[in-house]
């Protein structure tokens, strides 16, 4: 049981909680009625894309993450709606 | 008339769009390195062999569906087929994600030209695009160039005149590559660009420094600190130099104007009201303007706005605002009206409000010069230094931003909390690698763009008023003169405040360009119409003979802060936003807040 709960947390949830270096795939997009989701398909951020968190704003949010080439920073409240799996570094 | 064609330039933000339509074209809209610098189309000619082209640079967009008004006016553009070539603008480090939008526009028309952008910064990154290969398998013309300095325009142009030469190709689609534009845009980039290693890393190292967590304010404060040094010293040697020439230009022109007409009313009007007034906004106000806007031109260019904008998010959450705002406010430095159109940027139709109407809390490029001059005039009245240093002007210009963007976050706050609820928008930012400024070409170029704007508008603006002082000064009403009888009105109001009837007068005339405040007080005060040139220190030893001390200056400085915006940005208020309420709450709700302030100081200290 405790060698499955460290297990889980070394598993990134969404990007909202990636940290710089982190590196993940992008699983799905939550669609939570803002229109964060199309925003974030017109910037290329689909299921199946890389994401990786490459810094966060001196005052914790928001974080910047490269997606397909370019760097884009979100607010957590956004990033929270791009489920990501990948292995904590 | 020959048929004119049309070109539309469209691409992702930020790619060099306006880059590659100044080089076209030859004209020089104003370029930046981040995205949303462009928010309106527009057009220009440029001729090639016998034929006339009309191109339009469209602002950059992420998609066609639109989700912002920007990207509305592209979508429209191109669904319309108002373009019988439509050159689709990529940035050459980041490909795949520009192909996205690319294959949209491929998807409904195919006069299309790809012009890959960038080339020589994307070459020293390392990144290395097939363009034969991509021309192939997208169906298109493919020109890789730079337009920055001039590379591939020749063969970009070659290209849209083969295109819109050829009858209107029908889209295309690229069922071979995959089922939908991402896996497209993935395959074509697997097979048509090159990388060796991390593109980005310089840029990332470079971000640690001016985004991290210790590093990030002290360095933002630094650079204010400098440029507002460099203004101050820049400023310093021009103004002394144009306040001799002009001097003795003016005068020596009236003594000869004198000697072949004689004395008379209109050789005062013209040459002690119109002439001076012009002068003085030259002498006294230009010189701050064509430092500072370089500068900061110079910053824009090297992609570290956007940074401003990532570190301060925070706070602009907290308030309820779009961290975009800091990027209006950065403009507003440059030009309020500006700053409002620039506001476009925002997506979210309430936070897009907030910013318009708290813009004109940032000095604009025209009050700060005036800024300038009270910092030096606090130095010796409120500080009680014998005189001012460069350096502790810097300072007090610092103190003085500082306090404006405060002041933006919590009036931003306050209309959030009670005018214009709801719910913070979704936010995206794109932090585009940085670029060496391109410094002999932008100064040149912003040196002189704002030196003629600046004496554009000191004819436009200055002049008449000038005149209209003049007049004021000379008309008879009852005991005084016009001018007098205005000020009589206003002196309770203004001393209620810490100031006079004169400051308010002058504040209330300078409504068309806040430039003219300081020789409207200057006439004020000698109460004739009659003005002289005078240097910064001439004009403040009439101030301080006139009654400022201390408290004067802090409040002067407060009121030129926060006081109604010019009437240009009022009316672009009034377009951006449709209704006169609007352009009416920016007028009273800095005037409220700056007299307010005003009053409290006056209280505390005088």
């Amino acid at each position: 049981m405790r060698h499955r709960k460290e297990r889980e947390a070394k598993i990134i949830a969404s990007a909202a909680d990636m940290r710089p270096g982190e590196k993940g795939v992008v699983t799905s997009l939550e669609q939570k009625g803002r229109g964060i989701e199309n925003r974030l398909r017109d910037l290329g951020m689909t299921e199946g894309c890389v994401v990786e968190c490459v810094g966060i704003s001196p005052l914790g949010d928001p974080a910047a993450y490269r997606i397909r080439g370019a760097v884009i920073a979100l607010r957590k409240r956004d990033a929270v709606c791009v489920a990501v799996a990948g292995d904590r570094v | 008339m020959e048929y004119r064609y049309r070109v539309a330039l469209a691409g992702n933000p930020n790619v060099g769009k306006s880059t590659v339509f100044n080089t076209l074209t030859g004209l020089h809209q104003h370029t930046g390195n981040w995205p949303g610098k462009t928010v309106e189309n527009k057009t220009g000619i440029f001729r090639c062999g016998d034929r006339e082209y009309a191109i339009t640079d469209l602002p950059g967009t992420y998609s066609l569906d639109a989700h912002s008004p920007e990207e509305a006016i592209a979508g429209e553009f191109l669904r319309g087929g108002e373009a019988d070539c439509v050159v689709v603008v990529c940035d050459g480090s980041c490909l795949e994600r520009n192909l996205l939008f690319a294959l949209q526009v491929l998807s409904l028309t195919g006069n299309c030209v790809l012009c890959v952008n960038l080339m020589d910064e994307a070459e020293k990154r390392g990144v290395k695009v097939d363009g034969e290969r991509l021309a192939e398998m997208l169906g298109c013309p493919v020109v890789l160039c730079a337009a920055g300095v001039g590379l591939g325009m020749d063969a970009l142009t070659k290209a849209i005149e083969k295109t819109v030469g050829a009858p209107p190709i029908p889209p295309k689609t690229y069922e071979a590559y995959g089922r939908d534009f991402v896996t497209v845009a993935h395959t074509l980039a697997s097979a048509c660009v090159r990388t060796a290693g991390l593109p980005d890393a310089k840029d990332r190292r470079l971000d640690r420094i001016l985004t991290g967590r210790i590093t990030a304010y002290p360095v933002m404060a630094a650079l204010v600190l400098l440029v507002f040094w460099l203004t101050i010293r820049g400023a310093g040697y021009l103004s002394a130099w144009l306040e001799g020439g002009l001097g003795f230009l003016v005068g020596y022109t009236r003594t000869l104007a004198v000697g072949v007409f004689g004395e008379g009313w209109w050789i005062s009007l013209l040459w002690d009201g119109v002439l001076a007034t012009l002068c003085q906004v030259i002498a006294v106000m230009l010189p701050p303007m064509a430092v500072f806007f370089p500068l900061f031109t110079l910053l824009e260019d090297s992609g570290y706005l956007p940074r401003v904008a990532f570190n301060l998010d925070r706070l602009f959450q907290r308030c309820g605002a779009c961290g975009k705002q800091s990027l209006t406010m950065l403009m507003g430095f440059g030009c309020n009206a500006a700053g409002v159109t620039g506001c476009r940027i925002i997506d979210s139709p309430r936070e897009r409000m907030i910013a318009v109407l708290t813009n004109a809390f940032v000095p604009c490029n025209g009050r700060l010069p005036l800024v300038l001059f009270l910092a030096g005039a606090f130095c010796t009245a409120g500080l009680g230094m014998a005189q001012a240093s460069d350096g502790m002007k810097a300072v007090l210009l610092t103190l003085c931003i500082v306090l404006c963007t405060l002041m933006t976050l919590a009036v931003s706050g306050l209309l959030s909390a009670f005018v214009l609820r709801g719910t913070p928008s979704a936010f995206t930012l794109e932090l585009p690698p940085y670029r060496m400024p391109r410094i002999r070409q932008v100064l040149v170029r912003s040196v002189l763009d704002r030196t003629v704007f600046v004496l554009g508008r000191a004819a436009a603006v200055a002049a008449p008023a000038g005149g209209m002082i003049w007049l004021a000064g000379n008309i008879a009403v009852g005991e005084g003169n016009l001018f007098q009888y205005i000020t009589g009105i206003l002196d309770p109001v203004g001393r209620f405040a810490g100031m006079d009837g004169v400051i308010l007068t002058a504040f209330l005339f300078s409504l068309p360009a806040a430039e003219i405040f300081l020789p409207l007080a200057y006439m004020g005060y000698c109460g004739t119409g009659i003005l002289q040139m005078e240097s910064a220190q001439g004009i403040w030893g009439l101030f301080a003979a006139q009654g400022w001390n201390g408290v004067t200056v802090v409040c002067v400085l407060l009121f030129t802060l926060f006081h109604f915006p010019c009437s240009t940005t009022l009316l672009t208020i009034r377009k951006e936003t449709g209704k006169w309420r609007w352009a009416a709450l920016a007028f009273v709700l800095p005037t409220i807040i700056g007299y307010g302030l005003c009053c409290g100081v006056r209280f505390i200290f005088g």
